[in-house]
């Protein structure tokens, strides 16, 4: 019987974390690339997802965003991102003003529990971010490796 | 390409006031495939629909870019302002390019 060394043992995660192309340097890709060197504002965005799941393959997710939705000031697009999903960018929605409201709900995917991101864009460049910590008791992806 | 029918469930209101914020509900029929690569499973290409796009009356009112992270069977929920009654036209894209399509008519008094 072989048995693994403690040291040998505490490097597992490390090595996995070390892959490049891991979903939290895509994550972080992903926000940037939205971002574009703007700051976001934590404020005038609610992200609704419950805090617990039992199941990651669909997870209820709502977006609310204050805006006028008149055509100089509306939100153009809405963006929700899963930190540790292996595709960090799940949805993107483009709304116009004819929308009335911004407010978007959908069911996810989720591979673990981890931070959910909702980032908005509006028409006059600024961007509101939401964020909310999930457990996932069983995650949507098959991880047998 | 042509498009396609496909079994979708659209709710509307019945009928709606010009200028009313309408909430439309969506649920699509789709397995949403995303290639999952797993030792002892047959590796099946992705196969969703990553793309919707909604018209009303021909106009482009609402799109939105699904990925693997959608879950089985999409649903979504947007709003849209009722102006004149007319055809509200749902188009998904599939990987692989089918287009399949669905309509719904809003009645605007």
């Amino acid at each position: 019987m072989t048995t693994l060394s403690r040291r040998a043992v505490l490097a597992v995660p490390l090595a996995a974390a070390a892959v490049p192309g891991s979903a939290a340097e895509d994550f972080a890709a992903a926000t940037s690339a939205i971002l574009a060197g703007r700051i976001p504002a934590e404020e005038g965005i609610t992200l609704e997802i419950p805090p617990l799941s039992e199941n990651g393959n669909s997870v209820d997710l709502s977006v609310r965003v204050n805006s006028p939705m008149t055509a100089e000031n509306h939100i153009t697009a809405i963006h929700i991102l899963a930190e540790k999903n292996p595709i960090p960018l799940v949805a993107t929605f483009s709304l116009t003003p004819r929308a009335g409201r911004a407010e978007v709900a959908t069911r996810i995917r989720l591979a673990t529990s981890q931070t959910i991101v909702a980032i908005a864009e509006t028409s006059q460049g600024a961007v509101h971010r939401a964020a909310r910590e999930v457990i996932v008791v069983l995650g949507a992806c098959v991880e047998t490796g | 390409m042509q498009p396609v029918p496909i079994t979708a469930r659209i709710t509307l209101p019945p009928s709606a006031q010009r200028g009313e914020v309408v909430t439309v509900r969506v649920l699509v029929r789709h397995p949403m495939e995303r290639a999952v690569d797993a030792p002892g499973l047959t590796p099946v290409p992705r196969k969703i629909l990553h793309t919707l796009r909604v018209t009303y009356s021909g106009e482009e009112v609402f799109r939105m870019a699904l990925s693997p992270g959608i879950a089985a069977n999409p649903y979504l929920e947007f709003t849209t302002i009722a102006t004149d009654t007319g055809d509200l036209v749902f188009t998904w894209e599939e990987d692989g390019g089918t287009i399949y399509r669905r309509e719904a008519r809003l009645v605007v008094t």
